[in-house]
């Protein structure tokens, strides 16, 4: 018998919304927290606006972290809190070897590698911070929480670009089926420094739009790509014998996961890859297309994506299911938009409520967005998709608890 | 019924040469490869060594396009996966494509060409806001190490499951172990794993530097890696890539492929101490081995090979050697344990991947390589590292460490098929 993974905290650090509550507040209400870039100065820059985070980090980090650590991985510690306060629990766990952590990045500690490089090639060798070995590392937030929180337990770091936040859930999953108790699950991403942003530029997918309220228009006619933004979701994941065992409720049953390929990079125009991840995620959750209540979906706003997204979302589905991508109102996160849109669904499951796209006008296709207000609806079933730039597909049905 | 985890298939690009049959050649030679850094001019540096390849791209399955466009760390991948398919006799046509995935290992994947560009973009450093329009026309694709992936996905035509795992100096053990619970949880049938890295760069030299991890025994770099030394004094940084084909075993049975050894465990764990610094006792690790002997069922007396972390550091190696004992008490002293990092150097996120398979080698071969540039060693480490000579042993299970940043500490089992008749248990 396979044990049930369940999510038992959330903990978002987004745009707009820092912890369960506030992240809930601000994309329930389709708020737009665009806004023109003040981590840097972007005067020279083709894009310009970006989806900042408020984030007190030496309120959130304890001091001896905050001087080793890049920001992405104080956007990790700090959700990584976030997330076992909302599940009621408080580390280390009993047996510290049954408790894990699995994070993702695209960049990892961009901004300290930037630092770093610009130490070495401007002073010299000897002002390299003794921190630079793994300040930048993709696996920094991994090794920092498990440090902090004594999690012994299985722990691992993948990248699979902007698809990861679901790919480690999967990940987490798997590590309870083995006989972990806890995990910690996430992404966490800071990609807003010069250096990280400005290769990008010549990809032409970022929306060089420099008005934030329609620099980011997934779904829309006027697509004109994405905007890039920071944040991290972690995730507290236990098996449901456990999660009864403290007493913590439920949010979500982890039911399904489908991840797959496309050997096209910059996301694969037939969505064919995309398509095999939703088929291989519902069937390994034991439900049917007919079943899923709300998609989160990928919504890059870069016009051929978004058109292989609603041919697939189309293709499965029909016009019937209502289609949502928060992320619209608050940027896209890298590895961190598909944890925070699993953060989203969670928490649209467990309010019966679906967040909105902000704004869209003039939709692409005749799909039923829910666009503007929160829409109530009964919500037992919800899949969220997720696409990495390199070809990597994911696809993720979570299930309310009582189902 | 439940599923199993085989290896058919091998390929490792190493310094000292490309292939598997070099590679072997030079372990079992025992002959060092480090020497003073060629890749930059790293006078400034306290330590200035390392273990390179000499890779002949044309000669190696990679491509005129692959050469121009493949950062170095792709074209090392590249070569190994081109060589461990072809040992595999996969045909990639024959396969479902869905069933298909990679999951490759990396610690640092392009940072080596982020700093060449940051260099030019930057003008030297003195600029933060930096020019985009130096930077070289690929380059967002560098940030992010899932390339690794996607890179050996395209060429081996998978279409499931794509991962690339970044867990610092255990990745290439972690992404082998990754792909092995895809293929027992039904994800997919074929997985094709491993690692790569091409870290020397100044920046990964300065990083190290800052904190003494490195040698600095820049006067006699062929004896510069000493790991389990009395005399030793860091790791030399190494590069290179290994790829190992990963089946369900009835699937390799039914393709009539030959099995070369079996995934009997895998374990990772984090020592949740320090992101650089390991405690003495090694209690973590040996957790993470008893984890690993559980699972494959087998008795601490059953191994027959440990094929080291064995990095050259102070730390490592006393913690290393402490965890073995832990785990497997008396015995510790009877099983041949050693070091191959002190012959290629510490390729971090490929090292996992290339002493995996020089463990299936020793299995395959009936023998085991040496540990090089063991003079005098540590009281401290007392057991056998079979130094300087390789030695003929029969290896039905071999072990393989791995330990690394951030305090993650890998370790898997590979036995020789059929060596007994029993079933993995969930690994």
């Amino acid at each position: 018998m396979t044990v049930a993974a369940v999510i038992t905290g959330v903990g978002p650090v987004a745009p707009g919304g820092v912890g369960a509550t506030e992240f809930w507040q601000a994309i329930s209400a389709g708020r737009n927290l665009l806004a023109r870039i003040t981590r840097f100065d972007p005067e020279d820059n083709p894009v310009t606006i970006a989806g900042e985070v408020s984030f007190d980090a030496d309120e959130l980090i304890e001091h001896r972290y905050l001087v080793q650590t890049d920001r992405a991985t104080q956007f990790g510690l700090a959700a990584a809190d976030l997330a076992m306060a909302d599940a009621m629990f408080s580390p280390p766990a009993l047996n510290p070897f049954a408790a894990g952590v699995i994070t993702t990045s695209c960049v990892g500690g961009a901004e300290s590698l930037q630092r770093g490089l610009g130490k070495l090639w401007r002073c010299g060798p000897d002002h390299v911070s003794p921190y630079q070995s793994f300040a930048s590392s993709h696996a920094a937030t991994t090794g920092q929480v498990s440090i902090r929180d004594t999690m012994k337990g299985p722990c691992g770091v993948l990248v699979t670009d902007e698809a990861g936040g679901l790919d480690t859930l999967a990940h987490a999953r798997r590590a309870i089926r083995r006989g972990a108790r806890i995990m910690i699950a996430g992404a966490a991403e800071a990609p807003l420094c010069p250096y990280a942003l400005a290769p990008q530029y010549s990809a032409r997918m970022l929306s060089e739009s420099a008005d934030p309220r329609t620099a980011y228009l997934p779904f829309s006619h006027d697509a004109r790509g994405y905007v890039p933004a920071e944040g991290a979701a972690m995730f507290v994941v236990e098996s449901a014998a456990d999660a009864a065992e403290r007493g913590s409720r439920p949010k979500a049953v982890i039911s399904g996961h489908g991840a797959t390929f496309s050997a096209v990079a910059a996301f694969d125009p037939s969505g064919e890859g995309l398509a095999m991840a939703c088929r291989k995620a519902i069937t390994a959750a034991g439900c049917r297309p007919e079943d899923i209540d709300v998609v989160f979906a990928d919504a890059t706003a870069i016009p051929t994506a978004d058109r292989a997204e609603v041919t697939v979302i189309k293709s499965l589905f029909g016009t019937k299911v209502p289609v949502t991508a928060p992320k619209a109102g608050f940027g896209r996160a890298y590895a961190s938009s598909s944890a925070l849109d699993a953060a989203a669904a969670v928490l649209s499951l467990d309010h019966g409520i679906i967040p909105p796209i902000p704004a869209l006008a003039e939709p692409i296709d005749e799909l039923d967005f829910v666009v503007g207000a929160p829409r109530r609806a009964e919500l037992r079933t919800a899949l969220v998709l997720a696409r990495g730039y390199g070809g990597m597909n994911s696809a993720l049905v979570l299930r309310r608890p009582d189902h | 019924m439940m599923r199993r985890v085989v290896i058919t298939g091998m390929g490792v690009t190493a310094p000292g040469g490309v292939g598997v049959s070099a590679f072997w050649e030079l372990l079992t030679a025992g002959r060092p490869m480090t020497r003073l850094i060629t890749r930059f001019d790293a006078t400034p540096f306290r330590s200035r060594m390392a273990a390179e390849c000499d890779l002949h791209p044309a000669v190696h399955g990679t491509t005129t396009r692959d050469t121009r466009w493949l950062d170095r760390y792709l074209q090392f991948a590249t070569a190994a996966a081109t060589e461990a398919l072809r040992d595999s006799g996969l045909n990639a046509v024959e396969e479902d494509e869905w069933r298909v995935g990679v999951v490759m290992g990396t610690a640092l994947g392009s940072a080596a060409l982020l700093e060449q560009n940051y260099v030019v973009m930057s003008d030297s450093g003195a600029k933060w806001e930096l020019d985009h329009q130096y930077g070289s026309p690929h380059l967002h694709l560098a940030w992010t190490p899932s390339m690794l992936g996607a890179e050996i996905a395209r060429l081996c035509g998978a279409r499931g499951p794509v991962h690339t795992v970044s867990s610092g100096c255990t990745a290439g053990i972690d992404a082998v172990g990754y792909a092995a619970q895809l293929i027992l949880d039904g994800d997919a049938d074929v997985v094709v794993a491993g690692g790569a890295e091409a870290p020397i760069s100044p920046v990964t030299v300065g990083s190290f530097d800052a904190i003494r991890v490195t040698s600095s025994r820049n006067d006699d770099p062929e004896h510069s890696c000493r790991p389990f030394d009395r005399d030793r004094d860091g790791f030399v940084l190494g590069e290179g890539a290994a790829v190992l084909v990963l089946e369900e075993r009835r699937h390799a049975i039914r393709r009539g492929a030959t099995v070369l050894c079996e995934v009997a465990g895998y374990a990772t764990l984090s020592s949740a101490h320090h992101m650089t610094g390991l405690t003495t006792d090694g209690r973590v690790l040996a957790v993470a081995i008893t984890q690993v002997l559980n699972q494959a069922r087998l008795g601490p007396t059953e191994i027959d090979y440990i094929s080291a972390n064995g990095t050259g550091t102070r730390q490592n190696d006393r913690h290393e050697t402490n965890a073995v004992k832990l785990a497997l008490g008396q015995y510790a002293y009877s099983v041949p344990m050693s070091s191959i990092k002190s012959m290629i150097g510490h390729a971090l996120g490929a090292s996992g991947a290339i002493e995996l398979v020089a463990s299936a080698l020793a299995i395959e071969r009936g023998a085991v390589p040496p540990t090089a540039n063991l003079m005098a060693a540590d009281p401290e480490c007392d057991l056998d590292y079979v130094p300087d000579t390789a030695r003929e042993h029969r290896v039905n299970v071999a072990l393989s460490l791995g330990s690394g940043f951030g305090g993650f500490q890998s370790v898997m089992a590979l036995r020789r098929p059929d060596s007994r008749g029993v079933e993995t248990s969930r690994l």
